[in-house]
């Protein structure tokens, strides 16, 4: 099999016909996902193949239509509910923190919540202070849901089928970036992939960046541009964001001895902070450094496009950080 | 409150001694005002001031040996108040040891050291603030120079680096320790070569080398080129040692537990002499398979790598045989000491027009260089060595096929 070139958004939209084709109990609901084919056009064409029964529609109310997803799969349903962006599940954080991610510890394990949600996230599009936040860590915060970032063609064509065989939640978080994103599908993708574990996505010695989702691409242009000046950085693509992979991540980290995390979200209280925390935890006496994280500024993302590309981590930041850490800014 | 710190004095100038004062605390002063005399390595400096006011706080004695920026006294601005600061203390600073900043020292380098058994206070750092890093301890352990040197007897047990007073520099200046660094090396060259005499019984054997053909080669070459992607006749001679290792493994490798152990592939050290000192040499790794561009490339890399200090530490532990070219700096012929446990060295002196008689019998001035050979006898005899000479001056008279 040759691989076959397609975007981000197709490899999404392949998962969800496969999904729909190999299971009766999957279906599809949310804001415009049907008629008007998804507000990032996933699910454009899903209406026509597989009726409205199947590609619902709904409400504005994020409240109701995850409520209505977390009833569907405890019924027995395979629910796959897009939100249309991060930014708006606030409006349905106590259905997915309190019901969805609870009931099989409430429950003394005779529930369990088999409920997928896909969402947008990310700024970087001049949709201003409301519309671009990234939340990921408010849900890698919480036990009981699994939360998935996949930055790559391969895994966004890839995670949704194992999302949907887990038994517990599971949040899927597309970079609104990333939709056009353009990629060869590789030859021996598995649509059974791994969702448990990150991704070592360039190999290099002298210090492991850490990204995901939106910053994965970012991280990798900063590492080629580092290999230009002798500094040899290592790639880690998180992928999942909970339950973290740390064994991945150390064992880098014990390698290169230095680590910079790059993260969309804000520093204070960041996954950013988490990894930092972490790594000096578990792998204190193999820094050679101290770590450092690229971060966006603490301010509501701006509209103006100078000051947004000016808010989020940007590569010459990531390889600014990394000399530092390498001790190569002199 | 105004500082006045230990100026640079020239471009070499790490540190200075502080010779004497000439002003008193409470001592008001003006602008170009001789406030001390400091020696550096070459004279006894004035030092002015270049803002009026009152001194304050002399914090350095005369007689201390401080690097450049340290602050050696401190200034009251003219209005501000003498009562602002805590009552300076009068001449009888604290000891300086007292005010010295812990020193950084990344966990990872702290735990090597202590495996390496290294004394991680005299090692200089090159990380970030100054911070001593893995890698610094790695050069150190490594003693800069020498390829798997003997490692070091016990933790702490390490007379020869007396302890050196603590640096008295604030954080943000030049790493205090830079001197120490020269005397590591020092004692890591003292250490390997004394091995090396003591051990290795060497045998030596030069040759000259016609260069007509090469020289005209690389001129040719070069003249189709940038600058910047020109080679040298350096790259050349590497390149040549390296291939003659293919066909005379005995002196590509090292001497352990009284055996020779060949080695699998060509790491062809390059002695490379820093400019505060000392030397390095770095493995150009298989120096025997690379084409001549690339050896060209690598070989800038390392030199400029080696005098910023950032070598890697597979660099410094693998070379196979050493090659060190003293030609640049006029000398005829190297006989160079072999770097334990590698079991040969191979020397160029100057490239340089010299009377050379031909095939043909004509006396003309032909470019040459006198190759020398420094071998292991335990490990060849002179009649190979005189075999590998003439195999290097063989692959010289075919530059393009280098």
């Amino acid at each position: 099999m040759s691989p076959t070139r397609m975007s981000y958004r197709e490899a999404l939209r392949a998962a969800l016909r496969e999904a729909m084709q190999r299971d009766p109990r999957v279906f599809l609901m949310g804001e415009d996902v049907g008629r008007y084919g998804g507000t990032y056009a996933v699910s454009k064409g899903l209406l026509e193949e597989f009726g409205a029964e199947r590609i619902r529609d709904t409400p504005l109310s994020e409240l109701a239509f995850v409520g209505a997803g977390i009833g569907a799969a405890l019924g027995g349903m395979r629910p796959i509910v897009e939100v249309m962006t991060v930014n708006f599940s606030l409006l349905a954080l106590d259905q997915i923190v309190n019901t969805a991610a609870a009931l099989r510890h409430m429950s003394g394990g005779q529930f369990s919540v088999p409920l997928v949600i896909r969402m947008a996230t990310g700024a970087g599009r001049q949709l201003a202070a409301q519309h671009s936040h990234s939340l990921e860590n408010w849900y890698a915060h919480i036990p009981g849901i699994r939360v998935l970032a996949p930055a790559t063609i391969e895994d966004a064509r890839a995670m949704l089928w194992p999302a949907l065989r887990d038994p517990d939640p599971v949040v899927i978080f597309e970079h609104a970036q990333l939709y056009n994103l353009e990629e060869d599908l590789p030859a021996h993708w598995e649509s059974n992939a791994d969702i448990s574990h990150a991704r070592v996505r360039r190999n290099g010695t002298d210090l492991s960046l850490l990204a995901w989702g939106g910053c994965l691409g970012k991280a990798l242009e900063a590492a080629a541009l580092l290999e230009g000046e002798g500094i040899s950085a290592e790639v880690i693509d998180l992928r999942v964001l909970r339950p973290l992979d740390m064994d991945t991540v150390l064992a880098s980290v014990r390698r290169t001895h230095r680590a910079v995390v790059v993260d969309e979200g804000w520093r204070s209280g960041s996954l950013a902070g988490e990894l930092l925390a972490r790594i000096a935890e578990e792998s204190f006496y193999d820094l050679d450094a101290a770590p450092a994280r690229v971060c966006s500024q603490e301010v509501p993302i701006p509209y103006a496009k100078h000051l947004e590309d000016a808010a989020l981590p940007q590569v010459p930041m990531i390889a600014a950080a990394a000399r530092r850490v390498a001790g190569r800014d002199a | 409150m105004l500082e006045l710190r230990l100026p640079s004095l020239g471009a070499d100038m790490d540190e200075g001694k502080l010779l004497e004062w000439k002003v008193r605390p409470g001592e008001h002063v003006v602008r170009g005002q001789v406030m001390c005399v400091v020696d550096t390595a070459k004279a006894a400096v004035d030092v002015e001031i270049w803002q009026d006011g009152t001194v304050a706080e002399l914090r350095v004695q005369p007689g201390e040996t401080v690097p450049v920026g340290t602050i050696l006294a401190t200034l009251l601005a003219p209005g501000e108040s003498a009562a602002a600061p805590p009552p300076p203390a009068p001449v009888t600073a604290p000891p300086a040891a007292a005010r010295a900043p812990r020193r950084r020292i990344s966990p990872a380098a702290r735990k090597r050291a202590e495996e390496l058994g290294v004394a991680v206070d005299d090692i200089p750092g090159s990380g970030p603030d100054g911070a001593v890093t893995l890698q610094d301890v790695e050069l150190a352990a490594a003693g800069a120079m020498a390829p798997a040197a003997a490692p070091r007897p016990a933790p702490a047990a390490s007379p020869a680096a007396a302890p050196l007073p603590a640096p008295v520099a604030p954080p943000a200046t030049t790493p205090a320790a830079v001197p120490d660094h020269q005397a590591e090396m020092r004692r890591a060259i003292a250490a390997a070569m004394s091995r090396s005499k003591r051990e290795i019984p060497h045998y030596y054997l030069a040759l000259t080398v016609p260069l007509a053909r090469a020289s005209a080669w690389l001129r040719d070459h070069n003249a189709r080129r940038p600058v910047t992607e020109r080679l040298l006749m350096a790259a050349l001679l590497l390149k040549s040692v390296a291939l003659a290792c293919r066909r005379f493994p005995e002196f590509n490798g090292f001497w352990r537990d009284e055996t020779f152990v060949p080695a699998a592939a060509v790491h062809a050290g390059v002695a490379i002499s820093l400019r505060r000192g000392g030397l390095v040499a770095p493995a150009l790794h298989d120096a025997d398979g690379k084409p001549l561009d690339q050896v060209m490339r690598e070989l800038s890399d390392l030199v400029q790598r080696a005098r910023a200090g950032s070598l890697r530490s597979s660099e410094l532990l693998e070379p196979t045989i050493t090659v060190t070219n003293l030609g640049d700096a006029g000398a005829d012929v190297v006989h160079a000491v072999i770097y334990p446990p590698q079991v040969a060295i191979v020397g160029f002196g100057a490239v340089a027009p010299r009377p050379w008689v031909d095939e043909d019998g004509e006396l003309r001035a032909v470019p040459t260089v006198i190759a020398s050979l420094a071998a292991d006898h335990r490990v060849s005899d002179g009649h190979r060595g005189a075999l590998f000479l003439a195999e290097i001056r063989d692959l010289l008279q075919h530059p393009e096929s280098l």
